[in-house]
């Protein structure tokens, strides 16, 4: 088991015939991922390197019965491609796009909601189900299927802890990167109830960052909801205010949204915090042995 | 991104919201010949990206245009120093000369995204000129919020709600909503992520308007606002940010000694982490991004090398995308042509991690490997104390 994808999935890449889309969609299949092929609006009916292009997402899930978009158009155009993914009924989104207007973010949010559709990211690596599948830009080889969820805010520091994790002989049931955008598809609480609910999964390891309240929500639905043992840490203990730390979503403003708050509230929530990103996989391997 | 109070005005105005007249004068001269078009009484206010500029003298009145050039005399050219600038403060280039106002009222409306909610909110509050941070956190009853539709935005109801929060009444409530209706119109048109009129008020001849004004833009949006883009004004920028910014890397200037490079935001949030955790500090915010070139990582190297606090540099990477023998590549190259003489730790994971390490190894370089993230911040900040 695990959350969302698996080795049914059934990925369209949006954006195929660019070269990060190309790239990654190719990353994927190698992985063992079912990539059905792409859609870039004009070159309907052409192959590259390899998959079929549909002009539309609709026609693409008619053809080949889609389950998952994957989407790597450029920031103009992200959000359109986020509602044509929903529109054509597919369920789930998954957008790796950085940069996408905060704006657009609001509108389409609101667009995803009122459809059956998922939406991860924007600004995110992506999910794995290790074995089964990559659906994202995360380097396949450093995850192993195993028993730990993780969900994230940020890219590269998830590979850090799943590096730390396998190194550990410790594998992992799905790894969700929610993305480092103010405003996003899926939240933390989103995947903790379905870590929650996962038999596969025995124990999460969520890694915030500064800004925003998501993690503070995130360690009330764990205080009330949560039987699993949660690891959390929390990245920008020491960001100034006032600057956005690479990440739209990463800034403390107002004197809100700083990493202490942060870490009080899951601590509060009975969730195991990890002061050095360096111990992230130690700890889970401790909570894991309990 | 921010821009200047009379940047932010000029908006305002393109949108129909009421701002005291003025212009902006760079010389004591042109702020002579400003006040004198204005007539009367005019105020001086100092242009920097950086509010409570009142305190540090960086406003001030005066009677008649002999005045306003004096005023212009003080305030051009000082580093002005207020809560939110650095200490050493920072020089003023210009200043905004306008007509005083007479005012009966000081209110305050904003508009901010609510990340809570994903979606915007417009707060007003009839204690403007205060700061609203302190408003909310004593009094926060008094202050106002809407929250508008994600799609559908500020509807009339709401901005009538607001204003009559705001104890406006008879023409003052028309000129009310419509204000507050044509900020939004700014807000969403020209994708600000914030617009904050403080003090908004009620001159003692009836009219609404705001008297002072802070626009920031969504940075994400720039490429379709060609001509926000164009207000950024780079001296109110650190220097070495503005040159990172050039070539597409995420570099922010910090107190610390420990230079940092790391590939992903989030990594490097946790690399300044560890390194403070080691006992150290970090010199930087560095953040070469998922698929750094061979070039790019010399300019980060240069970049954050050339910054004279920094004693030693942590490079921590985990190569998914960027492979390691590139890397290190990149990472050889920048340091034989800079001639850098400080001392280097190195911290590799992921993606031809064996090839890359033989390769720093093999090129006769003064570079420490590092097992993991701790053993690097340990051997980086040892490395910086012992050159310090």
């Amino acid at each position: 088991m695990s959350i969302l994808v698996d080795r049914l999935t059934r990925v369209l890449v949006q954006g195929i015939t660019g070269r990060e889309g190309a790239f990654h969609a190719a990353r994927c299949r190698e992985y063992g991922t079912t990539v059905v092929g792409g859609v870039t609006p004009g070159k309907g009916g052409t192959r590259h390197e390899g998959f079929p292009v549909w002009n539309t997402v609709a026609e693409a899930v008619a053809a080949e019965g889609v389950t998952c978009a994957l989407i790597f158009v450029p920031p103009p155009a992200a959000a359109d491609a986020i509602m044509e993914a929903a529109s054509a009924g597919v369920p789930l989104v998954v957008c790796i796009t950085e940069g996408v207007p905060v704006g657009d973010m609001v509108r389409v949010k609101h667009f995803v909601a009122g459809t059956p559709s998922r939406l991860i990211g924007p600004n995110c690596p992506g999910i794995i189900t290790p074995g089964q599948a990559k659906i994202g830009i995360m380097p396949g080889h450093i995850h192993r299927p195993g028993p730990v969820g993780v969900v994230s805010r940020s890219g590269t520091l998830t590979y850090e802890v799943v590096g730390q994790l396998t190194g550990r002989d410790i594998g992992q049931s799905t790894c969700v990167g929610i993305g480092g955008d103010p405003v996003n598809g899926t939240s933390f609480v989103d995947v903790l109830r379905l870590f929650n609910d996962d038999p596969e999964t025995r124990a999460i390891m969520m890694i915030g960052e500064i800004g925003g309240t998501a993690e503070e929500e995130a360690a009330a639905y764990i205080a009330e909801r949560v039987k699993k043992p949660v690891v959390a840490f929390i990245c920008g203990q020491t960001a100034p205010p006032g600057r956005r730390m690479g990440h739209a979503g990463a800034i403390i403003a107002g004197g809100r949204g700083t990493a202490a708050e942060k870490m009080k509230a899951l601590e509060g929530a009975g969730a195991t915090l990890v002061r050095s990103p360096a111990d992230m996989g130690e700890t889970v391997a401790k909570v894991i042995a309990r | 991104m921010k821009v200047h109070e009379y940047q932010a005005k000029a908006l305002l105005r393109e949108f129909a919201v009421g701002v005291p007249r003025g212009e902006v004068a760079e010389t004591a001269a042109q702020a002579r010949t400003v006040a004198e078009r204005m007539g009367g009484r005019v105020v001086v206010k100092a242009q920097v990206h950086a509010g409570g500029r009142g305190k540090g003298g960086g406003i001030k009145l005066a009677a008649d245009a002999a005045g306003a050039e004096a005023a212009a005399e003080q305030i051009i050219g000082m580093r002005l120093k207020t809560p939110q600038t650095p200490p050493e403060g920072i020089e003023v280039h210009s200043v905004l000369v306008e007509e005083a106002s007479a005012i009966e009222r000081e209110l305050y409306v904003s508009i901010t995204l609510d990340r809570a909610r994903s979606t915007d909110v417009v707060m007003a509050s009839a204690a403007g000129g205060m700061d609203i941070e302190e408003v909310a956190a004593r009094t926060p009853e008094k202050i106002f919020r809407e929250w508008t539709h994600p799609a559908l935005g500020l509807a009339d109801f709401q901005a009538r709600r607001l204003a009559f929060a705001l104890g406006l009444a008879g023409d003052q409530l028309k000129q009310g909503v419509a204000l507050i209706r044509n900020l939004f119109r700014l807000y969403v048109a020209k994708d600000c992520s914030l617009v904050e009129v403080n003090p908004l008020v009620v001159t003692k001849d009836g009219r609404v308007l705001a008297l002072d004004a802070k626009v920031n833009f969504d940075d994400n949006a720039l490429f379709r606002h060609q001509d926000v883009a164009a207000l950024r004004d780079v001296r109110e920028e650190a220097p070495l940010d503005v040159e990172a910014s050039k070539y597409g890397l995420n570099y922010i200037k910090l107190d610390g000694n420990v230079g940092c490079m790391v590939n992903g935001a989030g990594l490097a949030m946790a690399t300044m982490d560890i390194v403070k955790l080691a006992g150290g500090a970090p010199a930087n915010f560095l953040d070469v991004g998922g698929g750094a070139s061979p070039g790019q990582i010399e300019n980060a190297f240069r970049i954050l090398s050339s910054d004279p606090s920094v004693k030693a540099v942590f490079i921590n990477v985990f190569g998914g995308i960027l492979r390691c023998d590139r890397l290190a590549e990149g990472v050889i190259a920048a340091i034989k042509k800079l001639g850098l003489r400080l001392p280097v730790v190195v911290r590799m994971e992921g993606t031809n991690v064996e090839l890359g390490k033989k390769m720093l190894a093999e090129s006769g370089l003064l570079l420490t490997n590092a097992d993991d993230m701790g053993d690097g911040a340990r051997k980086a900040v040892a490395a910086a104390r012992g050159a310090a």
